[in-house]
């Protein structure tokens, strides 16, 4: 049994006008431990599909199940982490890291210390007690990750978390998102349109393509390629190559959705 | 060197903010005086008919007697208390509606068309109704004061509430938030500045409400003495009761501006 069961999902969208089938046919395993990217063109249903992973969502048919446990609701083995940061700005750096404990109401003084601890590992100890106007944006997504490591999530759903910051910040949270999760023994699931990004940071990228969105193939990233940094990875040969490979099969996909 | 420079350049733009701000409270009293300095000329030199109009150093002499019998304090007090208490409860009651409205989408799509209804009619036409079913006492005046701010406030934080970013909401969502937890984390803080805002609004909204209360109860307060000035024909005393009135409502904005300052913070 995987940790993470993904069975035939399909999604459809209604309005008064039209009906869209978002996805169709979804299946794939996840491993415990894994870093998945899901890379595709914009509306491909990477998002909806995220969503129905997280609970928030219940998919037209399918099922998704953690552990062998059918997904309805949003559960808190679950994170999720969104494309900004979406602090509360009427709460202070610390108050918006707890947020996750109090609303599960697992707010005891034992996790309280587990989320500064996060906190100063990213070194944003000294403005626990600022408003998120006065953080800049990679430390604010800093902080939306510690809210998010707080729960002790075993799976992480990432949509596009690094896509609204400049491309130096990016670099480095791309590098401490990916050792934090390393170090905590996360799964991970990152939604993206950045093939780098995807080749840099996972163990597995699924490529999908568009209008319904369907699983178009699955591209192994090489064990040389999985064990350094995203950084490093970008430099390496091996890199390159996947780059290439994955870059032709997007644009052939692109072609064929345009004809 | 260069840092000499910028200091100084800063010292330079910091007495010009300094410079305008004088300027501008200069003229603020310089209008002030002016005005009054005015009035009483033209009062006094008949320019303008003092019977209606009066002017200023009447006016303070009929406050220093009406203050000396002691009848100036219980009418300035009873209204006082009337609006404040209409344009909290007004306020409290149209953010208690908006939550309600909030809660049941279905429920807000029913009643659209009646809050619109209810908000473009003048809310002062149902004064002889209320103080009728009511009774003529300060509990008819407060629920004029209440009625004229409720509906408009529904509406404005209702609007406010419909507003809040979705993924704020989202957040909570992904931490298996339930509808009273969103409200409380999310929609309820980050329509607080509205919340507050038509709290200005209502100060002046209050304040006719319960003027107009005054004048169709005929009991007490500084609407009763515009009403009663009115009818004896003294407009030194009408006058008298619209300066007060200008002046308690300045500070009840302030107030309503002290209290933004100390909510919200970030």
């Amino acid at each position: 049994m995987a940790f993470l069961e993904i069975d035939q999902i399909s999604h459809d969208y209604f309005t008064k006008e039209t009906a869209t089938n978002a996805i169709k046919g979804v299946s794939l395993n996840i491993d415990e431990g894994e870093f998945i990217s899901f890379l595709g063109p914009s509306g491909c249903g990477k998002t909806t599909l995220l969503s129905i992973i997280a609970g928030l969502l219940a998919p037209t048919t399918g099922k998704v199940a953690l552990k062998g446990k059918k997904i309805t609701e949003p559960d808190t083995q679950i994170g999720y982490m969104l494309q900004q940061d979406y602090l509360f700005p009427w709460k202070t750096i610390e108050e918006n890291t707890l947020l996750g404990l109090r609303l599960t109401k697992q707010l005891n003084s034992d996790n309280k210390e587990y989320t500064l601890a996060l906190l100063d590992q990213m070194g944003l100890l000294d403005v626990k007690d600022s408003y998120p106007s006065q953080l800049s944006g990679g430390m604010r997504q800093r902080v939306a990750l510690v809210r998010t490591l707080a729960t002790k999530p075993e799976l992480l759903l990432l949509d596009e978390p690094f896509s609204a910051l400049d491309y130096q910040t990016k670099l480095k949270l791309e590098d401490l998102v990916f050792e934090t999760l390393k170090n905590h023994k996360k799964t991970a699931l990152l939604v993206t349109h950045d093939i780098g990004e995807a080749i840099a940071m996972s163990d597995r990228i699924v490529l999908f393509s568009t209008r319904p969105g369907k699983i178009q193939r699955v591209f192994d990233v090489s064990e040389s390629l999985r064990s350094i940094k995203p950084f490093q990875a970008r430099n390496d040969s091996d890199f390159s190559i996947l780059f290439q490979t994955i870059w032709k099969e997007l644009n052939e996909l692109e072609n064929k959705s345009s004809q | 060197m260069k840092t000499k420079a910028v200091n100084e350049s800063h010292a330079n733009f910091l007495a010009q903010i300094k410079k305008e701000k004088r300027l501008m409270r200069f003229w603020q009293i310089m209008i002030f005086i002016l005005f009054f300095a005015l009035w009483e000329l033209a009062g006094r030199l008949n320019w303008i008919d003092p019977l209606l109009f009066s002017f200023p150093s009447k006016i303070w002499n009929l406050m220093l007697d009406k203050l000396a019998d002691g009848s100036l304090l219980i009418h300035v007090s009873v209204t006082l208390i009337e609006t404040i208490l209409g344009f909290i409860l007004g306020t409290l009651l149209g953010t208690i509606l908006a939550t309600i409205l909030w809660w049941s989408r279905l429920l807000s799509k029913i009643l659209d068309p009646y809050l619109v209804v209810l908000n473009s009619m003048p809310k002062v036409a149902l004064g002889p109704i209320i103080i009728v079913a009511l009774g003529p006492s300060y509990g008819s005046i407060i629920a004029m004061g209440i009625t004229i701010s409720v509906i408009i406030t529904t509406i404005v934080v209702y609007t406010a509430f419909r507003e809040v970013e979705p993924n704020y909401i989202k957040v909570v969502k992904t931490f298996g938030g339930n509808k009273q937890q969103t409200f409380k984390e999310v929609v309820l803080p980050a329509s607080f500045p509205t919340i507050i805002s038509t709290l200005k609004v209502n100060v002046g909204l209050s304040w006719v409400g319960v003027i107009v209360g005054e004048f169709l109860v005929s009991k007490q307060g500084l609407g009763y003495m515009i009403i009663y000035g009115f009818q004896v024909f003294n407009f030194t005393l009408v006058l008298l009761s619209l300066v007060i009135i200008a002046v308690l409502s300045a500070v009840m904005y302030n107030a309503v501006e002290w209290l933004e300052r100390k909510l919200i913070k970030h």
